[in-house]
């Protein structure tokens, strides 16, 4: 293969899974047995409508037009996603892009902190349990850490919504912005806002305390390497080997860790947001699954995928400057 | 990419072995006093004479079964993790391939609703709302959840195996081609995306499709690790021997490399199960499958639709399965790790790097667990 630029050629796998994602929504709401095109058709026609009618709603809904032959409908279906047309949704009779819109930045939010804050709290335990390797500390949040690992976060979350909201009160039962206050950036919206937000982060963080661990193996295998004994030979300094050395090459393989995750944390924002009522993108995709509302639920479905999709792409593309050996390697082709 | 030389190269490999004596005998001939190969060697040398000793078929079966089965057993044995994970990995295995046969399924109205655990041994983990015992409600779960785990565990390892060893043997064009596939497979979103097929796919109540089902958005994170061990295997000089000998590259992926990397695909099968079983709940605690048969999440299901998260004495609804799914998960984990710790050579070199100062502690390498971080 040619030799571009890793960036570049990374930039075209995500345009190519993109593609990808896009294409094979249209081949499941089009080409699918059971697919829901054919399904709301049915729907409509069953309630009476007139099957000429009936095709043209279906075509506003889905933007796809069922008379077209598939290839002819397949260009339409690309060229109303690229307009960033994902039809409209038949239960909350409104385009699909403006309740995406507006649900997105609140699934976003949950997210990015419990991503955030368990990476940080996941990379300080580990080096702490990997420099007490061994110890009371050590063994205790080891097997604390396993029993957290074996719980799924949805059963976490749960536990805390029976607890903390239902029992003793501490934070909302559900929702996700405070009533009866203005929306702003005034200090009571905003805190309501994370007391909303605070439990759905937190089963979240609990649930991803495995990730110590990685970091604890990582950080043990690293200070073990003959490179860290040589650095302190050169008589180089405390805060010198544990930053440069330790932590850059125990952290590496966490970032990768991370990125895995994302795909993970958007797919379980659906459960998440369905236990604590929580109406981002995911609690909208289920409900449109209950509801049979198919533009929207595919347009859920495209939207979560492309976020993962651009998520991937800025973790890759960041991780290229903290590891250099990433950028691009070739092997020879047997 | 076939490799164009296969057949000849093996003929030629067995001519030349053909040939070895003829050229052998006229060489020793020919030469008298100075014997610098070793002169003749007569019949009763230890390399003309076949083994004496009579092997049947039961000493074979009994040798496969020290070397496969009985000593990694005693190995894994040795560490408390692995008691722990097996006994309660066997403990399942027992709960849902006996246990529907000794305890009764439940019924509707079989008792009072919302009866509390341990209270009335009839019933010892309570009842729930409509009065169904809980404890032959996870009983019968095991069994379905067994089922998904099975088929959805086995399509994982199988396809993720599968794919990231040829991509990473062969390289070029269909490591291109594989990967891209792959990364699109790691791209997709889990849940959503079983949750879209599930819902348009006429899966019905079948617990194997399910499994199956829960297989499409998992097996790509094994591929592309899978994909990366083969890069630094296809290096090595037995495998560069094997290509040298002709040998075809399905004959090399999975005879030659494979083995060395089954420790990695068996703990990974443990993580898969994991995974099987957090989906699947999850899939049927949303309410998006049919369902015939109890499991596990449609057990929570119907707790939190008749509110048992604000409903007094209702907890143990939700505990009775969350336990049986926690205990289970453990259980996994802990086999996953203690087969690392046996099978992995990181970690074993990683101890022995650490030379001085450091008791052999049995309480690190958790490996297994970074890959698996979140659940569903």
């Amino acid at each position: 293969m040619v030799n571009i630029d890793w960036r570049l050629r990374r930039l075209g796998q995500t345009a190519f899974t993109a593609w990808a994602v896009i294409t094979l929504s249209f081949v499941i709401v089009r080409m699918m047995p059971g697919n829901p095109m054919g399904a709301m058709i049915q729907q409509l026609e069953r309630r009476g409508m007139d099957p000429v009618r009936a095709r043209q709603l279906v075509e506003l809904r889905l933007s796809i037009d069922p008379t077209k032959p598939i290839p002819a409908a397949y260009v339409d279906y690309m060229v109303n996603m690229v307009q960033g047309n994902l039809g409209q949704s038949v239960y909350y009779q409104e385009s699909v892009v403006d309740i995406i819109a507006q649900s997105l930045p609140w699934t976003l939010f949950v997210l990015s902190w419990a991503t955030f804050i368990s990476f940080f709290i996941g990379i300080s335990v580990g080096a702490l349990m990997a420099y007490w390797e061994g110890g009371k500390l050590d063994v205790g949040l080891t097997s604390w850490a396993i029993l957290m690992g074996s719980i799924p976060f949805y059963v976490l979350a749960i536990m805390l919504l029976i607890f903390m909201s239902y029992r003793w009160g501490f934070f909302p039962t559900g929702g996700k912005r405070p009533t009866g206050i203005e929306p702003g950036l005034t200090w009571p919206f905003i805190s309501g806002v994370i007391h909303h937000a605070a439990l759905p982060i937190l089963s979240m963080i609990v649930a991803s305390g495995v990730a110590s661990l990685g970091m604890r193996g990582n950080a043990i295998r690293v200070l073990g390497e003959d490179y860290l004994r040589v650095a302190r030979l050169r008589g180089l300094s405390d805060v010198t080997i544990s930053t440069q050395y330790v932590a850059r090459n125990a952290i590496l393989p966490m970032y990768t860790t991370l990125l895995i995750g994302i795909g993970e944390m958007f797919g379980g924002s659906i459960v998440l947001e369905q236990v604590f009522q929580y109406r981002g993108v995911g609690w909208y995709m289920l409900s449109a699954t209950y509801q049979r509302d198919y533009p929207l639920m595919m347009g859920g479905f495209v939207v979560i995928t492309l976020a993962v999709v651009i998520a991937l792409l800025i973790a890759d593309l960041t991780y290229g400057y903290l590891d250099p050996r990433a950028r691009g390697q070739e092997s020879e082709s047997y | 990419m076939s490799d164009p030389n296969d057949g000849p190269g093996e003929r030629d490999h067995a001519d030349a072995l053909e040939a070895i004596p003829d050229r052998d005998g006229s060489t020793s001939d020919a030469d008298g006093v100075a014997r610098t190969d070793g002169g003749n060697v007569g019949v009763d040398s230890p390399f003309e004479v076949v083994s004496q000793v009579e092997e049947t078929r039961l000493d074979r079966f009994r040798k496969l079964y020290d070397t496969y089965i009985r000593a990694p057993f005693l190995i894994i044995w040795t560490d408390w993790r692995a008691r722990i994970g097996f006994t309660i990995v066997f403990t399942y295995l027992f709960m849902g391939l006996v246990g529907p046969h000794i305890i009764e399924p439940t019924e509707v109205g079989e008792a009072g609703a919302l009866a509390k655990p341990f209270q009335n041994m009839d019933y010892p983990l309570g009842t729930d709302d409509m009065g169904r015992d809980l404890l032959s409600q996870v009983v019968f779960s095991t069994t379905e959840i067994l089922k998904m785990v099975t088929s959805g565990a086995l399509a994982t390892v199988g396809v993720g195996t599968m794919v990231g060893a040829i991509a990473g043997y062969k390289g070029g064009w269909i490591d291109t081609v594989l990967s891209s596939i792959t990364d699109i497979f790691i791209n997709l979103p889990g849940l959503p995306t079983v949750m879209v097929l599930a819902l348009l796919l006429p899966i019905g109540n079948n617990p194997y499709v399910v499994g199956l089902l829960l297989s499409i958005a998992a097996w790509g994170g094994l591929a592309r690790a899978i994909r990366s061990q083969m890069l630094t295997l296809r290096g090595e000089s037995f495998v560069e021997a094997s290509r040298a000998m002709g040998i075809s590259s399905r004959a090399i992926i999975f005879k030659e490399i494979v083995p060395h990397l089954m420790p990695f695909v068996v703990i990974n099968l443990t993580n898969a199960a994991r995974r099987v079983i957090f989906s699947a709940v999850a899939l049927y605690y949303l309410g998006i499958l049919p369902f015939e048969n109890l499991n596990w999440g449609i057990t929570l299901n119907l707790a939190y639709g008749s509110g048992a998260h604000y409903r007094p004495g209702a907890l143990h609804w939700f505990l009775v399965p969350m336990i049986a799914i926690i205990v289970f998960s453990v259980g996994l984990i802990l086999l996953g790790q203690s087969l690392d710790r046996v099978f992995n050579p990181r970690v074993r070199a990683r101890h022995e790097k650490r030379s001085e100062g450091s008791e052999a502690d049995g309480e690190d390498d958790e490996m297994t667990a970074e890959a698996t971080v979140g659940g569903v």
